[in-house]
Formats: structure tokens, C-alpha cells, sequence
């Protein structure tokens, strides 16, 4: 059928369309004359397909029908924190002297710019309770990456690099990736009966030839690490930092103290924490703060306050270098910057209600699914898929049906510690109504595991597309057409 | 608050499902002493309205076109982006979603990425992309780290006339793992001297760009078969303004191994430089060792055409401890804004755009040198170039800024010995008027 099949549209890739000689774009008219160029150099151009802009609009369309977002439906996607994307931050992004500010401009061209990065800074350094703050990394992981080259370059100055690095079993899943780029072997931590770091452990493991730990408070369990002044005194004590990834601070806005928990590194997600939205997988930000001893590691350049106005610093000497081509994912910042404005010292009330709504999922599903750590959680909530086990329903089968009944399925399979884990995390910003719904959803999803298990094997039924064969996509690659 | 749908009745409804009596109950897990001891000392919270005149008081500090004539690029380029492209954008379903992992509900996503793959193959002339990486100097340093890797090699070596802030990148990705760099010089004509190659044995890749920072074309053929010369050395082709492959023959058709660089030309705002997005390409052979995500084609449970995320053994969600490189997202939404922006221009239009640009460098290069400025190097150039006042207007620059032109870029912080000299840069954007008036404002 040619066109559409109802109103889910069929829609061809962009080069199965369009004619040559078409185009979207409108060239500006020529007030110069031609000049000559170098033949030997020349090509031909790049193959691109020819399109007009109806083809162009409809077709992106289209394609965006066939996504599930938070502005569609609820997405409790377990340590991913898809909150609500305020559009006020969109306005702001896109403001003339924003979106078109070149990088390179005299500082005192871009002085509100850099005004804005100063006191971002700032209130980042107050809301974790560290020092000095970085608004560079470009994401969550490159962050990570920042906090291990301080780690790096702060042993080096000890006169005494170190080759390992703690890593408990509940952190996320980039850290031990991040420590590799810096040249740590990462050792793994396992965690207690509880699901929490014991400082036993960390003593037994803890050496001279150890950097740190890197620990993610709340875990991916989604429990509170209460004994992290305890496990950093332990890492202080032989010499090595505490790294902190703040990607779950969504649960402890106005409540946790990094400084005071001994923490010396942390880096945010503006992405997740400050409801930048995530696009599909990006661009997101990943700020890191410091304590201030450490502040003289950070990437150049530095924002300074000087007689009145606003500098790029790059005299540096201890810095451990550059992670972006300019300031990082600026635009990101402007977002973030407008979300604290917007609510000021309410961001307790973030954290109050993400953790609510966590605990009211935990307290709705506990009668239906296996919840391996059975303790107050923070803002999400972890259950495995061991009782549907017994009726061959695997989390994936759960995940997949919960499409058919309009919600995006919860992060699966991780933290690795669950076997069969589900992963749910409902965040601040959805309604108790909507909780509902989706707690009579998992439930009916329950019930149908132990009746019609078929059905779950084959779900999703309403969705674009059925399952779709990833092994045979990975074995025989087709990556462009 | 308007972000928050809570009402009284519903917590109090809400926490008597839980069995806790307060909302600070639910926080009992955390320790007294790991605690904010007063409230978070942040600005009152700003209303809708007032939000908007603070950000436009801010913003409005900036010195932006048309007001400002400005002739700066140096990685970060002013073009014409298409309407159709902002508004496209910012379709929530795009916009909010999130990395797809569940491809039943995310196809829109990644048949854009599928697409944006291809387009960026045919753009660079290679053979497999990736869905983006965060910008152009961290996919250089990745593709230098990915050489390493696939050759067990030490050292690089890396053009002088790469972006000197790429470099610096490059620098911090290194120097804790102790790879080698060698810089190698750039020559009279602007182009990177390859001379030095013939002492230095064992390179794991070879790194030029081209365009290079002062806006020359490089030899590429040439440089390919001084760098082939070794079979294991691999050549990384970066850049950062794509559209010159509009005009000038793409680097995979001339033998690069991993091309790479930065996309924000392609109708991605500057945004005080971020966020842009990194292309990245190479040959099919090094697929397993490349960074970053992938999308691949699939065929659902009917046999109907899906796409999916692909290769993800190399990732760290798999092996963790194993994993190729921390990288667990893309650029995604800019990734999406340049394949709009490739589909919209067409071959047609892309080729016309480059030729344009080129154009009108060339123009705004012949002006000067015409005005007495001096154009220190001889190659050919895609829609930027060095100059050096003449002597008798010393230091024009700042005077130009108060006439509301900012007259390029100085090299001096980047290149001592470029003193007094400045990278310019014209692109569509620009008109004869405005130039004729820089030229008139340098010449006075």
C-alpha cells in the first residue's frame, strides 16, 4: 500500500525519494563575482538526495510519529531521569544574542554570557555542597572522564601515581570506561546483603596503589549509600579521592551535602537533574565540582570576576587541559541556568516529590513483583521479573507489553546485581493519576503473565514495529544505505 | 508550581500508601551529618515573564549581527539556517525522547540516526559513521585513541595546523595514558609540512585537517601516500567546516582511514560554541574498534524493515570493564539537525552553498590584499584566511570594534610567531557591502 496504512504512515528513507535538481534551501543571491578555484583539488560533492521542503517537513514528521517522549507519555526510565522539559527553556536557548554568540567574540562582547556561566557555577557549587565547578565536560560520561584526569593528575603531583580504582557493583555502567581512558584497572566492589557499600569491604580493598572510588549515591538500587562518610574516611586515610556521579541527584536536591559527605569530585547530568531535555540521546552536559583544594585541576578556561566584568582565564598551571573545542554544550547551560531561576529554592520540593512518587510505585507493585532490596528507596525503585520467571516471562516481555498500554518501558537488565531487573523511575512531574495508571498497568501485566503468557512474548502489538531481530543486525551489520 | 502537579490532598494520600507520616520521612535514609544544614541559598524563584527579561538583559549583551559585522569562524561558522529545521526540531517526540533502547517505540529517532549515517558516508566518502560524537576535538581525540588501539602503537603525530584548542583536547586525552605526540609544523604555505615524517617510525595515525585551521586546503593525496608509506600508520583526516566538501573533494576518496571533525555548519546555531556535534567515519575493517553508538537495519517479527541500535559489544553496557570508550550517547538532537540539514540543501544546493562561500572569502581576500593587507600564505583556502594589517594602520582591530566590526580572529595567543596576523572568514552570510565596509574601515 502506497502512502499510509491508517495513521501510523509508512514513511521511505530520505533517498528513496525526491528528484535531482530539488531543493529546500534557499541560496542567497550572488553579489560577488565567481573566483577561480584549483581543479586538482575539486570533487564532485557528496551524494545527497534532492528534496523539496513539503518533502522535508513531512517526512521528519512523520518519523517523529513513531517515537514515545515525555511529552507523550509517561517514560519511567530507571537512572535515565526523564522529567518534564519546561518550554520557557527553550525560549531562553534560543534568544538571538544566545544561539548566535560566536565562541571567539572580545569578552566584553559576550559579557552576559559570561555572567551567566559565572553565577551557574556558583549555584551548582551551593546545591552539591562543593567548592568550584566546571561547566565544560560535554556529557555525563565526559565528566567522568574530567573527575578521573584530576584524580590522575592530583597523584601525579603527590609524586605518586596510582594504577587501580574501587568501583562499587552499583555504580553506572561508564565509570569503569572513564577510569580505563585515565589507565586505572578498575576493581570491583561488591556491595552488602543490604545493597549498599559496607566499609569493610572498602578497607579490605583499599591500598597505596589505589587512586579512590567512584561511587554513585544514590545507587543504581536506588538506596541511599548511608555509610559514605565512613567508606571515605577509609579512602582519605591511605590517600585517595572519592569521586562521586551525581547522575541520580534528582532524589537529593536541598537535602544531601556532597562536601560534608567527604566527597572531593562530583559531576551532574544538566541533562537529567535540571530538566534539559534528552533529544533522542543528546546533547546533555555533565559539569563536575570540586573541593576547593582540587579547584586548580579543573579544564581551562576559567570564568573570573574582574573589576566589575567577566574574563576568560587560561593561566592555569595545574589544570589538567581542555575537554571541549570551547566552553562545552553552552546551549545545555542556558536551559539549566533557566530551570533554577524558574524555581529557586523549591528545588527541595524536586527531590521531595520524585522520592514520593518513587515510594508510592514501590508500595503500589510490591504485591506483584519481586523486589529483591526491600528497604525505603530514593527516586526510583528496583523489581526483578523472578516470580513471572516461573511463567517463562522474562523483564524484556514485561517491558515490551507495556508498550501495547502506552508507556515507555523502564530501564531492564540493569543495575547488573538484579537478575531480571526492572528498573522504574517515575520522577517529580508526573501526576498521582498518572501513577496509577501505570501501577494498573504493570499489575494487568502481571495478571497476564500467569494466564496468557503468549501475549507477552509477542507484545508489542500496537507499536510501528514487532520485536525486532538484534542478533541478526549485529551479525551481518548494515549501517548506511 | 506549575512543573509539579502535587496537590495537598494528593500527598497526603500518597504518603499514607507508602506508610510514612511526613514527606522528610522518606529521607530517613540519609544521615543527619551528610545533610544541608540550611535551606539552599539560591535566587527567589522568577516568574515566567520575569525570567524572559532577565535572559533578554542578559543576551543582550552580546555582540550579534546584524547590528555587529563580524568576520569571525575559526571552528564555530555563521550560516543560513532553513525555519523548517528550528521548527522540525522542536517536536516534542524528537526532543524529549531518549536514547533508543527500546527500538518498538523509538524508530522515528533511529531511522533519522540511519539516515544521518549514510548522509555523513556520502558527505566524507566513507564507509561507516557513527551516530555522533560530542564535538570535534573530542571525536580527534578518540580517533587518535582509536588508532592506538587498532595498531599497538605509542605515538601520534598531529598537524600544527590543527585547531590549536583540538589540540589541547587531544593533550588532556592523552597524557595520562603517556602516548606520544609530535607536533608536525605547518610551511610557507600554510599547508602542514610533512618532512619530518621521513625520522619518525611507529606512528600509530598521522592527523591533518583540511580545511586546516587557516582555512588551506591540504594536499591530501600527497600527504596519503608519505603517510601510507608505512602500512600500519593510519591517516585521520579532521576538519571543522564540512560544507568545504561541497566543492573540494571529500578526504575518504583520498585515502583517509578516519575522517572526523566538527558539524556545527550544518544548521546547528554557534551557541557560545556548544552544543555542536562530531562527525565521525571510517574504513568498514575498523568498525569493532570504532567509539560510540551505531544504528544498523533489522527486520521486525513480520519481516517488515526496523532499525536498531547495533554493535553494542563494544559498549559499556555489555562488558563493562572491557568497554572501548566511556562514550554511552550522542549528539543526538544535533546529529538530527544536520541530517535535516543535508536532506534540505541536496546535492544541489550543497554544491551551490559551497561554491557561494567560496566565493565570497575569496572576494573579502582579494579586497584586503588589494587594501595593502598582506596574505601571508599561498594555498588555496575554503571560506577563511590569515591576513596581516599593513604596517601603517597598526593595530586596527580594536578600532574596528567600535566601528562594530570584529575583524577576525587573533592568532597571536595561539601562534606567537603569528604576531599581528588574523584569521578571517566569510561565508554566505556575508555581504559585498559589509565587506567593502571592513575594507574601507582598515584602508581609513
Amino acid at each position: 500500500m502506497i502512502g499510509t496504512t491508517g495513521l501510523i504512515f509508512n514513511e521511505p528513507l530520505l533517498w528513496e525519494m525526491g528528484a535531482e535538481g530539488r531543493t529546500a534551501f534557499s541560496v542567497p543571491d550572488r553579489d560577488v563575482p565567481e573566483q577561480p578555484l584549483d581543479a586538482a583539488l575539486a570533487g564532485d560533492g557528496p551524494d545527497f538526495p534532492d528534496l523539496s521542503e513539503p518533502e522535508i517537513v513531512r517526512h521528519y514528521t512523520r518519523l517523529s510519529q513513531w517515537n514515545l517522549s515525555v511529552d507523550s507519555s509517561m517514560y519511567p526510565l530507571g537512572s535515565c531521569t526523564m522529567k518534564y522539559n519546561p518550554k520557557t527553556n527553550e525560549r531562553q536557548a534560543g534568544l538571538p544574542g544566545i544561539a548566535d554568540a560566536h565562541p571567539l567574540l572580545p569578552v566584553a562582547l559576550s559579557q552576559g554570557l559570561l555572567r551567566l556561566m559565572f553565577d551557574l557555577e556558583r549555584w551548582l557549587a551551593e546545591i552539591t555542597g562543593l567548592d568550584a565547578v566546571t561547566l565544560q565536560p560535554a556529557a555525563g560520561a565526559q565528566g567522568e572522564l574530567t573527575g578521573m584526569l584530576i584524580f590522575h593528575a592530583y597523584h601525579a603531583e603527590q609524586g605518586r601515581p596510582r594504577s587501580k580504582i574501587l568501583i562499587p557493583d552499583t555504580a553506572h555502567g561508564t565509570n569503569p570506561a572513564s577510569a580505563s581512558l585515565c589507565g586505572y584497572a578498575a576493581v570491583p566492589v561488591p556491595s552488602g546483603p543490604d545493597g549498599i557499600l559496607d566499609p569493610e569491604t572498602v578497607a579490605r580493598l583499599m591500598d597505596d596503589e589505589t587512586a579512590g572510588i567512584m561511587v554513585t549515591n544514590p545507587n543504581t538500587l536506588g538506596l541511599f549509600e548511608r555509610e559514605i562518610r565512613r567508606v571515605a574516611e577509609i579512602v582519605h586515610d591511605r590517600g585517595g579521592l572519592v569521586y562521586a556521579d551525581g547522575a541520580n541527584m534528582n532524589a537529593l536536591l536541598g537535602v544531601a551535602h556532597m562536601g560534608a559527605m567527604g566527597v572531593d569530585i562530583l559531576h551532574l547530568n544538566l541533562h537529567k537533574t535540571f530538566s534539559t531535555p534528552h533529544g533522542g540521546g543528546g546533547p546533555g552536559a555533565g559539569p563536575v565540582c570540586v573541593t576547593r583544594a582540587l579547584a586548580k585541576f579543573l579544564p581551562v578556561p576559567r570564568v573570573l570576576e574582574q573589576e566589575g566584568g567577566f574574563v576568560l582565564s587560561n593561566d592555569c598551571p595545574h589544570s589538567i587541559g581542555k575537554l571541549h573545542a570551547f566552553y562545552g554544550n553552552f546551549g545545555i547551560l542556558v536551559r539549566a541556568y533557566s530551570y533554577i531561576l524558574s524555581l529557586g529554592p523549591m528545588l527541595e520540593q524536586v527531590s521531595q516529590y520524585a522520592v514520593l512518587n518513587a515510594n508510592y510505585i514501590k508500595a503500589g507493585l510490591r504485591g506483584d513483583y519481586h523486589l529483591p532490596y526491600d528497604r525505603p528507596c530514593m527516586h526510583e525503585c528496583v523489581f526483578s521479573d523472578k516470580r513471572q520467571l516461573a511463567h517463562k516471562v522474562s523483564a524484556l516481555d514485561i517491558a515490551k507489553r507495556l508498550i501495547d498500554y502506552g508507556f515507555h518501558p523502564p530501564t531492564i537488565y540493569f543495575p547488573l546485581v538484579v537478575s531480571g531487573a526492572l528498573m522504574i523511575e517515575p520522577t517529580e512531574s508526573e501526576s498521582r493519576e498518572t501513577l496509577d495508571r501505570f501501577i494498573e498497568a504493570m499489575r494487568a501485566i502481571a495478571r497476564e503473565a500467569e494466564t496468557d503468557p503468549e501475549l507477552l512474548h509477542q507484545a508489542p502489538r500496537n507499536a510501528k514495529v514487532r520485536r525486532l531481530d538484534e542478533v541478526q543486525a549485529a551479525r551481518k551489520p548494515c549501517l548506511m544505505g | 508550581m506549575r512543573y509539579m502537579p502535587h496537590t495537598e490532598s494528593d500527598i497526603a494520600a500518597m504518603l499514607a500508601a507508602v506508610g510514612v507520616k511526613t514527606v522528610d520521612g522518606l529521607f530517613a535514609d540519609v544521615p543527619e551529618p551528610c545533610r544541608h544544614s540550611t535551606p539552599l541559598n539560591l535566587p527567589p524563584a522568577l516568574s515566567e515573564w520575569d525570567l524572559d527579561r532577565h535572559m533578554e538583559h542578559l543576551a543582550g549583551q552580546t555582540a550579534t549581527a546584524p547590528a555587529y559585522n563580524i568576520f569571525l569562524g575559526a571552528g564555530s561558522y555563521d550560516h543560513h539556517i532553513p525555519e523548517t529545521i528550528k521548527q522540525l526540531l522542536r517536536r516534542g517526540e524528537l526532543y524529549t525522547a531518549y536514547t533508543p533502547y527500546q527500538p518498538e517505540v523509538s524508530q522515528g529517532t533511529l531511522q533519522a540516526i540511519y539516515e544521518y549515517q549514510t548522509l555523513v558516508c556520502r558527505l566524507l566518502g566513507m564507509e561507516v559513521a557513527n551516530a555522533s560524537m560530542y564535538d570535534g576535538a573530542s571525536a580527534l581525540a578518540e580517533a587518535l585513541l582509536m588508532a592506538i588501539r587498532t595498531t599497538k602503537r605509542r605515538r601520534v603525530a598531529v598537524s600544527r595546523a590543527v585547531h590549536p584548542n583540538y589540540r589541547r583536547v587531544v593533550e588532556t586525552y592523552l597524557r595520562p595514558t603517556g602516548f606520544e605526540i609530535v607536533d608536525l609544523p605547518y610551511g610557507t604555505d600554510g599547508r602542514t609540512d610533512l618532512a619530518l615524517l621521513a625520522d619518525k617510525s611507529e606512528l600509530a595515525a598521522v592527523a591533518l585537517q583540511s580545511p586546516n585551521f587557516f582555512g588551506c586546503i591540504e594536499d591530501l593525496q600527497a600527504a596519503e601516500s608519505r603517510i601510507h608509506a608505512d602500512d600500519a600508520t593510519l591517516m585521520i583526516v579532521a576538519f571543522n567546516e564540512p560544507l568545504a566538501y561541497g566543492l573540494y573533494e571529500a578526504p575518504g576518496r583520498l585515502g583517509a582511514d578516519i575522517v572526523c571533525g566538527e558539524g556545527q555548519s550544518l544548521g546547528i546555531p554557534r551557541s557560545f560554541g556548544g552544543p555542536g556535534v562530531g562527525l565521525f567515519a571510517c574504513r568498514m575493517k575498523h568498525v569493532r574498534s570504532m567509539p560510540g553508538r551505531l544504528v544498523g537495519r533489522a527486520k521486525d517479527a513480520e519481516g517488515r524493515r526496523g532499525f536498531v541500535l547495533t554493535l553494542s559489544t563494544r559498549e559499556q553496557h555489555i562488558r563493562r570493564e572491557r568497554a572501548t570508550s566511556n562514550i554511552c550517547t550522542n549528539q543526538g538532537l544535533c546529529a538530527l539537525a544536520a541530517a535535516m540539514y543535508m536532506a534540505s540543501l541536496g546535492r544541489t544546493g550543497f554544491r551551490q552553498l559551497a561554491r557561494l562561500n567560496f566565493d565570497k572569502a575569496g572576494y573579502l581576500k582579494h579586497a584586503l590584499q588589494a587594501a595593502g593587507a598582506e596574505l601571508p600564505f599561498s594555498a588555496p583556502v575554503f571560506n577563511e584566511f590569515v591576513v596581516r594589517w599593513p604596517q601603517a594602520s597598526s593595530a586596527p582591530y580594536r578600532r574596528l570594534v567600535e566601528a562594530k566590526i570584529v575583524a577576525g580572529l587573533p592568532l597571536a595567543p595561539y601562534y606567537p610567531e603569528l604576531a599581528d596576523h588574523y584569521l578571517l572568514c566569510a561565508t554566505e552570510t556575508c555581504s559585498k557591502a559589509g565587506m567593502d565596509a571592513l575594507v574601507e574601515e582598515v584602508t581609513r
